[in-house]
């Protein structure tokens, strides 16, 4: 693979696939406490979208990739998962001050079979975001910084 | 809000190691403030964990539960619980008293051996991580949550170890992380035999379980787990990794790596004591040979070493392994006195193990820091440069091998007495080892301090720095000669915390 990356097929199915991709990613997040899945599944599913750009791409546009902002984004992430956990410390640490509170996330779970109601699971849902930005953001950047000191054939 | 502490003391350093990545970005110096205040913080709440434990006695801190005592609601522990008792307490208070001490030494350290910058930042959060994972370990009530603050510890540490980035650093990096992930799997796979029998985690309720019915499968499950933690803690048969680790890391976090063996040694005992005591004369005796054999491999390879650091780590493996005679005998002599007063010589060696060893790795980075040299045979003659450093390295000398009037000769005779009603081999073996342990030392003592004047460049050693080595010495001076401070007010709490499995049952069940 030369500067050049992939052939212009390729490029604009990136192109086109980038939202498909983010909002399934997103999808799986928001999900994680109803459905399989959760922040970890969710954020790797976005971060392969960053894979998939570098390897379609090539290198003279992936390098340009900052990796600042992802570096600030993922410890924002792991700050509002501590930081939740935080402020349920009323009661105890970690508790889920938000369930069946009737606020954000705050529905009562109704009684017996049902599809699954998104806004219910108090703080973990939110827990369920920071994770996935986390992970998002974190595996970003791994990608990023390999592909920086590996496109070169040199071993730095 | 106190009654969070056990949470708190835990989270606290996380909450910083975070934050310090973006407030570094602010300017070096708020981001030093931050997280000296942040360490403060912590030892603040270290603290009053221990002067809590004295009151309350043992008790448990349930996450996420509405009531914070209320361990098992519907009979069985359902979420993470964190246990403190006397020796908890003090394992913390330990992993976080050191970080502290550290954290002031290391920074004219790391701004002379990494220039600052980003790098100081990566420092900052590697370092609070590290000690987050360390006293998850030290309060954890659960399996799982242990596996996962083990993993922390490791994977921080082993980053640490690659702090420098040169090709040697990276080689022992390389090294520890394939070392851990295989003993993370070990301890994984013991895990999940107990989990797949009981459908439990938490270590007072599968102690309780086993109470009636031991299987066969639990058996296995220990022989895993105990091999994980040995590997972890580096006694003799998977020592291997821990000499490249100790000569790589920088000397303010080799001190911390000193402290995370002691955390593993806990981790081992909680586990002995409280979980498998049934099998404790076996374990005892399997950990009362490995343990004596770690001092005579540990002291014998020390000899011939030509780099101070490694030297010292080799010191460490043997030191180690008198922690574990002496718990490995309280094992095994678990309902007589002897077994006792064993057991308390070695939980006072753990803190003993913390000041000395501690001490010679900061002396050893002073003598990095002034030279650029940790070659035995490139130095000489420091004495005439730097007479405090000299008088710093005789007091940790004799306390690490045991001379009168310093602490380590009171842990390690309340030892050779006791562990003497055991077996009287094992009491010359201690005694044998800490004379070759003293020659050592003498040796290098005398081609790094000794001779004619040091010629090359000697930096000035900063207050910081030799303020920290003074209290590791002055502490060291102070529980030689009043060893009841320690004895009386945390070692004994500590002994009878690990004694009572009962008690530690009560809590949750």
């Amino acid at each position: 693979m030369d500067g050049k990356g992939s052939s212009r097929i390729v490029r604009n199915v990136t192109c086109m696939l980038s939202v498909p991709v983010m909002v399934f990613g997103l999808y799986v997040v928001l999900h994680g406490h109803l459905t399989p899945g959760g922040g970890f599944a969710g954020g790797a599913v976005m971060a392969t979208f960053i894979a998939l750009f570098m390897v379609s791409f090539g290198k003279d546009i992936s390098r340009r990739l900052d990796s600042g902002p992802f570096s600030v984004s993922e410890s924002l992430a792991l700050l509002a998962f501590v930081g939740i956990a935080l402020l349920g410390i009323q009661v105890t640490f970690f508790s889920n001050f938000l369930a069946n509170s009737g606020l954000l996330f705050g529905l009562t779970v109704p009684f017996g079979t049902n599809p699954g109601f998104l806004g219910t699971g108090g703080v973990t849902p939110l827990m369920n975001l920071a994770v996935g930005l986390e992970v998002f953001s974190g595996l970003s950047l791994i990608l990023i910084v390999m592909f920086r000191s590996g496109g070169d054939g040199d071993n730095a | 809000m106190m009654e969070h502490a056990p949470a708190l003391v835990i989270a606290f350093p996380l909450f910083a190691a975070f934050a310090s990545h973006l407030i570094g970005r602010l300017g070096s110096r708020i981001r030093d403030i931050w997280v000296f205040a942040s360490l403060l913080l912590t030892w603040l709440f270290a603290v009053f964990l221990n002067l809590e434990v004295m009151q309350r006695g043992t008790y448990a801190y349930t996450l996420g539960a509405d009531i914070s005592s209320l361990a098992s609601p519907a009979g069985f522990p359902v979420r993470i619980v964190l246990v403190i008792d006397g020796m908890s307490a003090l394992i913390a208070f330990m992993a976080v008293s050191v970080t502290l001490a550290s954290f002031i030494y290391s920074r004219r350290f790391m701004e002379r051996v990494s220039g600052g910058g980003e790098s100081a930042d990566r420092y900052c959060s590697l370092v609070l991580l590290f000690l987050a994972g360390m006293l998850g370990m030290g309060l954890t009530g659960d399996f799982f949550t242990l596996f996962v603050f083990l993993e922390m510890t490791s994977i921080s540490s082993a980053s640490l170890v690659a702090f420098f980035r040169k090709g040697s650093s990276f080689e022992a990096a390389f090294k520890y992380m394939i070392i851990s992930a295989i003993n993370a799997l070990f301890l994984l796979f013991g895990i999940g035999m107990i989990y797949s029998q009981y459908g439990l985690l938490n270590m007072a309720a599968i102690a309780n379980e086993m109470v009636l019915n031991f299987s066969f499968l639990d058996k296995v499950a220990l022989s895993l787990i105990v091999s994980a933690i040995l590997l972890k803690l580096g006694s003799v048969p998977v020592h291997m990794w821990k000499v490249d680790v100790y000569q790589k890391v920088p000397s303010s976090v080799a001190v911390m790596c000193i402290t995370s063996s002691l955390v593993g040694i806990y981790v081992l005992s909680r586990i002995l004591f409280s979980v498998f005591f049934s099998m404790s004369a076996l374990t005892g005796w399997m950990i009362v040979c490995l343990g004596s054999l770690s001092i005579i491999v540990g002291v014998s390879m020390a000899l011939p070493q030509k780099d101070l650091k490694r030297m010292i780590a080799y010191a460490s493996i043997a030191e180690i392994g008198y922690v574990m005679l002496g718990i490995g005998t309280g094992l095994a002599g678990m309902s007589s006195t002897f077994g006792t007063v064993a057991l308390s010589g070695g939980v006072f060696h753990i803190i003993n193990d913390a000041l000395d060893l501690g001490l010679m790795f900061l002396i050893a980075g002073a003598v990095f820091y002034a030279t650029g040299k940790t070659g035995i045979s490139k130095l000489g003659g420091i004495a005439h440069r730097s007479a405090s450093l000299s008088v710093l390295f005789i007091i940790g000398m004799l306390a690490v091998s045991g001379i009168p009037p310093f602490n380590g000769f009171v842990s390690k005779l309340i030892m050779y007495e006791s562990v003497f009603c055991l077996n009287p081999v094992l009491s010359v073996i201690g005694i044998l080892g800490s004379i070759l342990m003293l020659s050592v030392f003498v040796k290098v003592f005398a081609s790094v301090f000794l001779g004619s004047p040091y010629k090359g460049k000697f930096r000035e050693i900063p207050l910081s720095m030799t303020a920290v080595m003074w209290i590791f010495a002055l502490l060291i001076i102070l529980l030689g000669l009043f060893p009841g401070l320690a004895l009386d007010g945390l070692v004994s709490p500590a002994v009878e915390a690990l004694l009572g499995h009962g008690i530690y049952m009560g809590v949750i069940i």
